[in-house]
């Protein structure tokens, strides 16, 4: 979709999913639904704050001895009967993969979440080497059969209206034309992905955290599709961005307790599983991928970007989102957290993330692992600028603005003519191409008098 | 050089100022009825809890996801309620029809309904999934507060696999709309066995 893209025009995309009122309205709501699920469950713990620092803390700690964490939870994990593979890129990666499925003669995997492949798109690798991948997560297999990609790291398929899945499921599944009630959908999948699950030849799985004391991984689900897709195979592929690392079991006391509050506001998953070796008489291989990770590590700015728990809170919370839809974003993780991973790794092509933000800061508030994610969205814009990727409209227009702004007389009476231009000027002269911010919505009414001129009248 | 030695190498060459190891010296919640609260938190995930305080046997007959099972596993010591024995099965593809299993839970955490199981002596982890309906049993004494008091009582020593389960199987998927039953059981009961 964005592979030939060479920026990712947030605006352009998002304009037909802005186009859909009513539709872009529900999207909206349904977020906030699940944010405000969050806040209940954070305001039933009093110890919440506190919960959060250490999170942060712990993340500082463990990003700050990265490398000795890495060599301890192979060592670790190998003890147990693991076998761990590094991955450079997403190419490796996915070099990887295809030889361990090729060397145990599989042909069908049933794929449990993972944002990891779907950043090295390992699913058309797969299929193009005649490996029939099904994701068995409902988000992701809806999406994955409607050949999109998920819109949200955590609810996949949150842009999709249930008279969509319902004539999806009616077409491929055969299910009753026109039948949207959810239960009944979900109850066909169900079935059909039982069959996936007692046929599948290997089980692929994302990781959540990676214990490194221990060796082991956690994954959570609410399906219990990634226990179900692992227990029955013989091969249990694991795929771990290596920022998933923590330092000690006791640790995970800490993260599980934020993950689901912060992500779907539960109080944990239905299926919090805890790995440790191979199931008897199975393998497990851990593919560790780096894929730009360390070179983020290299920057003071957005070093803390790699806290992130994949918890999905900042994009529930973010306005932008909520109103643009997370296929807008072009890149496996949208919303704020995708807003600055992407264009720290890629900043030609993601230029225009970072302004896809009012810098309302809510993001902040609500991430679990206190990750400052507005002000590294600022810092973001200021690279953007630097390295010379503003659009030339955009150039012109922070060049007149740093020019006024350096001049206050001339600020002064640009105010003035401003607020009488507003006043008193026809709609047709204010509202025109030169003016995207009145695209959808009317400047506000403009105040009698500046703030200064109002400070200098209540002084008197 | 290895990818290994490469990316090593390449974050070493990048890591920050070393920071300290914090101490896990947070305060967490309690509850001055710990089963109370796992039994609320419980319902809310979709579960159901129960108390029995003498036979063990009776209450789970009276269960009606027991009532209609025909298959049953029964991994539960000295509770003879199963027609289905885990050990003689070689293939767990071969556990696709059970209905029911009951199995024990090592303990119970009350502040998000979860209840910690393992493989231990349970040679297919596969039965916690796809039994259309599960129960666990856990000792009264065995619920306790918060997840930082279930990572004290944890030991990942050896290989093996242990999880929290919290409910049902469940999928929100569908435009937000709670369905309980996604892929694995379709019912969570809880028995808290013994007195106070």
């Amino acid at each position: 979709m964005s592979a030939t893209e060479i920026t990712v025009d947030h605006p352009q995309r998002a304009k037909a999913f802005v186009h859909n009122d009513s539709r872009a309205h529900w999207h909206d709501q349904a977020l906030w639904f699940v944010r405000v699920k969050r806040d209940r469950m954070a305001q039933s713990l009093p110890e919440w704050e506190q919960l959060r620092a250490k999170a942060s803390q712990i993340k500082t700690h463990t990003i700050s001895r990265l490398a000795d964490y890495l060599e301890q939870f192979e060592r670790e994990a190998t003890k147990r009967g693991a076998v761990v593979h590094w991955a450079a890129d997403a190419a490796e990666h996915n070099e990887i993969v295809l030889r361990l499925l090729r060397e145990h003669g599989v042909k069908k995997v049933a794929k449990s979440k993972s944002m990891l492949t779907e950043e090295c798109h390992l699913n058309p690798f797969l299929e193009r080497h005649g490996i029939e991948v099904i994701d068995t997560d409902l988000g992701e297999w809806i999406v994955q059969l409607r050949h999109e990609t998920p819109s949200h790291i955590v609810l996949p398929a949150i842009h999709i209206k249930k008279e969509e899945v319902g004539a999806l499921f009616h077409e491929r599944l055969g299910t009753d034309a026109g039948a949207t009630d959810p239960k009944y959908l979900a109850e066909a999948a169900r079935q059909k992905l039982r069959e996936v699950f007692l046929s599948a030849e290997a089980g692929i799985t994302g990781v959540n955290f990676a214990v490194a004391e221990t060796g082991g991984i956690v994954v959570c689900t609410n399906e219990g599709n990634a226990d179900l897709g692992t227990a029955l195979p013989k091969l249990h592929i694991a795929c771990l961005g290596l920022e998933k690392l923590i330092p000690r079991a006791a640790d995970l006391g800490v993260f599980l307790r934020l993950l689901a509050r912060s992500a779907t506001g539960q109080p944990i998953t239905s299926y919090s599983s805890h790995f440790h070796g191979p199931a008897p008489g199975g393998e497990l291989h851990i593919v560790l991928v780096d894929n730009g990770r360390s070179n983020i590590l290299g920057s003071d700015d957005y070093r803390r970007s790699l806290h992130c728990i994949r918890c999905g809170a900042c994009m529930n919370t973010c306005p932008v989102y909520r109103r643009s839809g997370g296929h807008s974003y072009g890149a496996t993780v949208p919303g704020p957290i995708g807003s600055i991973l992407n264009p720290a790794r890629d900043l030609q092509k993601y230029a225009k993330l970072p302004s896809a933000c009012s810098l309302c800061a809510s993001c902040t508030d609500v991430c679990p692992v206190k990750i400052n994610l507005h002000e590294q969205l600022l810092t973001l814009r200021r690279d953007v600028a630097r390295a010379g990727h503003l659009s030339r409209g955009k150039r012109f227009m922070m060049r007149s603005a740093s020019f006024v702004f350096r001049r206050p007389r001339l600020y002064s009476a640009l105010g003035k003519f401003g607020r009488w231009s507003l006043r008193w000027l026809p709609r047709f002269m204010i509202y025109g191409p030169w003016n995207p911010w009145g695209k959808q919505r009317d400047l506000p009414p403009p105040p009698r008098r500046s703030f200064r001129d109002e400070f200098r009248r209540r002084q008197a | 050089m290895s990818t290994k030695q490469a990316i090593l190498d390449r974050i070493r060459k990048h890591l920050p100022q070393a920071t300290e190891l914090p101490a896990l010296d947070l305060p967490a919640i309690t509850f001055p009825d710990p089963v109370a609260q796992f039994s609320e938190v419980l319902a809310s995930v979709g579960g159901s809890c129960l108390s029995v305080a003498e036979d063990l046997a009776q209450a789970v007959r009276t269960l009606p996801c027991f009532a209609s099972a025909r298959q049953i596993v029964c991994q539960v010591e000295g509770l003879p309620l199963g027609n289905k024995n885990l050990s003689e099965i070689a293939d767990p593809h071969d556990l696709n029809d059970v209905d029911l299993a009951i199995m024990p839970g090592d303990f119970a955490v009350a502040e998000n309904g979860a209840v910690w199981v393992s493989d231990r002596s349970v040679r297919h982890r596969a039965i916690y999934f796809l039994a259309q309906h599960l129960v666990l049993v856990v000792a009264r004494a065995h619920v306790i507060d918060n997840l930082h008091q279930a990572y004290a009582r944890l030991e990942f020593a050896e290989r093996g696999y242990g999880l929290f389960i919290s409910g049902p199987s469940k999928t929100a998927d569908i435009e937000q709309s709670l369905v309980i039953g996604a892929h694995g059981p379709r019912s969570l009961t809880v028995l808290v066995v013994g007195g106070l």
